[in-house]
């Protein structure tokens, strides 16, 4: 690193104030060797892609285990961005986690964080490949609280909870909320076997939100079949015969 | 006196006021009756009417015999083995003889069971269950049972102890009071982890390591970690297993609180009610599910612990109750030592 550069921008993210506090300490000790900016800290994955969105950031030191969203999927989250940060991992221990790092050749950092390593890992700092990062989780999986969607460089997170449907159309999936539409770039069925627990099938190419499921019914008249409404939706959507009654099964024993 | 030497110490007597001895006793016995009665029966219709004469003997014999160990139980314990033991014996034959002497005249039209017979069934079970309990205790022996719970001792999450290094390295330089106070916490924990696991510790003391563990929680998760205690009516001097109630409170923080971005509050309310010790933990159950089975392997590990310890006189409950997660643990009140125990060291 040569003189004139300017200071590294740098975003903090930890659940444990204690924990954004001592690696504040930590850069500014490192100060003299590695100018670095604090631009801000987040103490959840939510707000800190909220935060690299708001002002740009060259490297984000996330924490792994934060509760609501992660810093795995955050990560997720944060490569889609037409510039994404550099992301340097941190945690205090997690066995599995480690070895996928390794596996993987990404940098991580183990807290308590010694000041060396930091500025190793920070001067270094790179932005993950997307293959990598799709192992990581693979090797630690856990359904993502949200799913982001690019829409004019940016990024919109969509909370999972919020979701109606997801319905598989020729190249994308359609993510249908309350309030609009998204389109996604996924295929449904990776999508079924990370919500599992959440989404149903409904027919080969739709999944609903078991929760929002308000009533089923044959179609009325001369259509063949039976359908489906959601809550706070008015569309109906079709049910193939064979999730019918797997359908109805689960209600039953609801 | 004796047991002095931990691995070599001499077999006691149970304690026969206890629920697990005393049921193993009534349901022994009642499985010898009835074995006795199948010999002699006939047919299904004999076995009745043979199994009624007898009963009409033998519960009340029983039952008096269980209330005379119970109320002898100190005495006996205090003997050498050898001695307690004959005297256990003789109790065990004497009061079914007693009885049976007792209630002949009145039981004189049925079958009647000369004190003969009656001594020598009672001599017969009663040094079966002697020599039963004698394996038991032997199979249970300190160098054993220690072993086991060591194994069992609860073990601090490594994820807690970084964390809390980590916190207490971000005090260093702002507040050294409270770093110093935070580090004085983690010692004590960690004392009380690699103590000895065979030996019942006051409750207080119990109650400060957790207090000393939640201190070190609320430094890492702040306003997150709301604590509520309700420790008026605890019975400070009550001896119970050591570090029963800090791993349950630590599966609480862990389980109920971590996970959540808002937090939540443990409740822990600890008291009285006749000879038992209740403590309950209650904590909000997290949205997501997922480590479930951390849980339910810190619970066993209790559960087993405490069975060692106090055998069927303890139990633990765990049931969520709605939006909350409840431990409830019940342990006899007891303030003897079944363990020698050394000068336990200072606490604040």
């Amino acid at each position: 690193m040569n003189a004139p550069n300017p200071p590294l921008r740098v975003l903090i993210v930890d659940d444990e104030a204690p924990a954004r506090h001592r690696l504040r300490d930590v850069l500014a000790d490192c100060a003299s060797e590695l100018p670095v900016d604090v631009v801000g800290e987040a103490d959840n994955g939510f707000d800190a892609v909220a935060q690299v969105q708001r002002s740009p950031v060259d490297a984000v030191l996330l924490d792994i285990r934060m509760p609501g969203m992660d810093g795995l999927e955050c990560a997720a989250h944060l490569n889609r961005l037409a510039a994404p940060p550099a992301i340097i991992f941190s945690t205090a221990y997690d066995a599995y986690a480690c070895q996928a790092f390794e596996l993987n050749a990404i940098d991580y950092l183990l807290k308590p964080v010694r000041a060396d390593r930091l500025v190793r890992a920070l001067s270094r700092a790179h932005r993950l490949s997307t293959g990598a990062l799709d192992q990581l989780r693979e090797a630690y999986p856990k359904a993502r609280t949200h799913l982001s969607v690019s829409e004019k460089g940016r990024i919109v997170l969509i909370p999972v909870e919020e979701i109606l449907y997801l319905k598989a159309e020729l190249k994308y999936v359609t993510v249908r909320t309350a309030a609009r539409e998204f389109l996604l770039e996924e295929s449904l069925t990776r999508l079924e076997s990370e919500f599992g627990d959440t989404f149903v099938r409904i027919h080969r190419n739709c999944l609903v939100a078991g929760a929002r499921i308000r009533e089923i019914g044959k179609q009325p008249g001369e259509e063949e079949g039976h359908f489906l409404r959601l809550e706070g939706l008015d569309e109906r959507l079709a049910v193939s015969r064979r999730q019918y009654s797997v359908l109805r099964e689960r209600i039953r024993s609801q | 006196m004796k047991r002095r030497n931990h691995n070599n110490r001499p077999v006691e007597l149970p304690n026969f006021c206890h629920l697990g001895a005393s049921l193993r006793v009534a349901l022994t016995v009642e499985a010898a009756l009835i074995a006795s009665v199948v010999a002699r029966a006939a047919d299904a219709d004999a076995f009745w009417a043979e199994f009624i004469a007898l009963s009409a003997l033998a519960q009340p014999a029983l039952l008096l015999c269980l209330l005379a160990l119970c109320g002898t139980s100190r005495w006996l314990r205090s003997l050498p083995y050898i001695k307690g033991a004959a005297a256990t014996l003789t109790i065990g034959v004497a009061v079914p003889v007693g009885v049976a002497w007792g209630l002949a005249p009145l039981i004189d039209g049925i079958q009647a069971y000369p004190p003969i017979a009656v001594g020598g069934f009672s001599l017969l079970v009663g040094s079966g269950l002697l020599a039963y309990f004698n394996l038991r205790a032997r199979a249970l022996s300190p160098a054993i049972t220690e072993a086991r719970l060591q194994a069992l001792q609860a073990r601090i999450r490594p994820h807690f102890l970084f964390n809390s290094l980590n916190a207490v390295l971000s005090l260093v330089r702002s507040d050294p009071r409270r770093a110093e106070h935070a580090l004085e916490n983690m010692a004590d924990l960690f004392r009380a982890l690699m103590s000895q696991a065979n030996q019942l510790a006051p409750l207080e003391d119990e109650v400060a390591l957790t207090r000393a563990y939640l201190e070190l929680e609320q430094l890492r998760l702040g306003d997150r970690l709301q604590v509520v205690w309700h420790v008026q009516k605890m019975p400070a001097d009550a001896l119970i297993p050591p570090l029963v109630i800090q791993p349950l409170v630590e599966n609480a923080v862990y389980h109920g609180i971590e996970p959540q971005p808002g937090g939540g509050e443990i409740s822990l309310n600890i008291y009285r009610s006749g000879d038992k010790v209740h403590v309950v933990v209650r904590n909000p159950v997290a949205a997501e599910a997922g480590h479930h089975k951390g849980n339910r392997i810190a619970l066993a590990n209790i559960r087993e612990r405490l069975l060692l310890h106090f055998d069927l006189d303890a139990q633990l409950k765990s049931e969520p109750l709605g939006a909350v997660y409840q431990v409830h643990i019940v342990m006899p009140y007891t303030r003897e030592r079944t363990q020698p125990a050394p000068a336990r060291p200072h606490r604040r």
